[in-house]
């Protein structure tokens, strides 16, 4: 058991990635605490996992909602370990049909809302002297993605969020890193027409998508202390999709 | 009468001050004088400095703005700043 006893906090927990990094954490002796607006969805993960996993319903780009739902947390657990910034969502248009509320929509959540949370937890990493924080970007934010416009540029501020908190972390024991996942196979995922993702196929060297269970194994690692001396880097999670 | 009230709560702030210090930046008491300065004098980084302005804020029950704060580089200026705003 990697993490034994550690407190650990994933946002967009109810389902996909999220979910598939609370189950490998639990399995490791992990209190974790999953948070999604999927309220119905959040708490059928918890109880499906099973174990120390609590559900709370929390929409990410409230700043009161992850004020008050983390002071729960810190109430009820004294300490959080262990961040997986993964929550995020999707409004796929090419750029010229592209709203203004499309793009605000993306950026507020997957940007902001990771900021947001990172801000409220960090201060409690920094007095403990411990933390790891586990921003999932894209490898859309490093190569870009026609209809994606928006989401490349929150997951690329992401990268860059991720490596300005590592420096100003690195003190305090606090890593910061990045998973940049490929085609994973979720929910996200699972509406991409078929001809599509045959398209993508050709183009992933390992020819298979990825499991939410490929992302939770990296998390895992990053989580560990056998992962103490990295920080501030963005690993892409393909099946070599970009190299 | 008055005068030494003023003078003995200025003390109890100053020691409460001054633990705060001590344990955020693990320097000696005797270290901790007014004209001690954060950065140069008690070692603190640039994280140390916020992370004490939050400690204020927290054991004093008040909000610091950011241009306030960063005008206590002193000890001695953070002291007054707070008696200032501590005093009903």
């Amino acid at each position: 058991m990697v993490l034994e006893s550690k407190v650990a906090f994933i946002t967009g927990g109810a389902s996909g990635i999220g979910a598939g990094i609370a189950k490998k954490f639990i399995q490791e002796g992990t209190r974790v605490i999953i948070c999604d607006v999927d309220a119905e969805t959040g708490t059928k993960t918890a109880q499906q996992i099973g174990g120390n996993i609590h559900f709370y319903k929390m929409d990410i780009s409230d700043e009161g909602e992850v004020k008050k739902t983390v002071e729960t947390v810190i109430n009820e657990f004294s300490r959080i370990d262990i961040l997986i910034n993964n929550a995020g969502i999707t409004k796929d248009r090419l750029l010229l049909r592209m709203t203004k509320q499309d793009w605000e929509s993306v950026i507020g959540i997957n940007l902001t809302g990771t900021f947001l949370v990172t801000k409220t937890i960090m201060r409690y990493m920094i007095k403990q002297r411990y933390g790891r924080i586990i921003n999932i970007a894209s490898v859309v934010g490093l190569i870009g993605n026609p209809g994606q416009a928006n989401y490349a540029a929150s997951k690329a501020g992401i990268i860059g969020f991720t490596k300005s908190c590592a420096k100003e972390l690195a003190g305090r024991n606090i890593t910061v890193n990045a998973i940049a996942p490929g085609f994973i196979e979720t929910r996200m995922t699972e509406n991409i027409p078929d001809e599509i993702k045959q398209n993508y196929l050709k183009l992933i060297p390992l020819r298979r998508f990825g499991l939410p269970e490929d992302v939770a194994n990296l998390a895992l690692f990053l989580s560990s202390d056998q992962a103490s001396y990295i920080t501030g880097q963005v690993v892409c999670l393909d099946g070599g999709l970009v190299m | 009468m008055k005068q030494k009230k003023k003078g003995e709560k200025k003390m109890a702030l100053f020691d409460d001050v001054r633990d705060i210090i001590v344990e955020q930046l693990h320097v000696p008491p005797e270290k901790v004088s007014l004209e001690a300065k954060f950065i140069e004098d008690l070692g603190a980084d640039s994280l140390d400095t916020v992370e004490l302005i939050m400690a204020f804020e927290e054991k004093f029950n008040l909000q610091i703005s950011e241009e306030e704060a960063q005008k206590l580089d002193t000890v001695g200026k953070a002291v007054a700043y707070l008696e200032d705003k501590t005093k009903a």
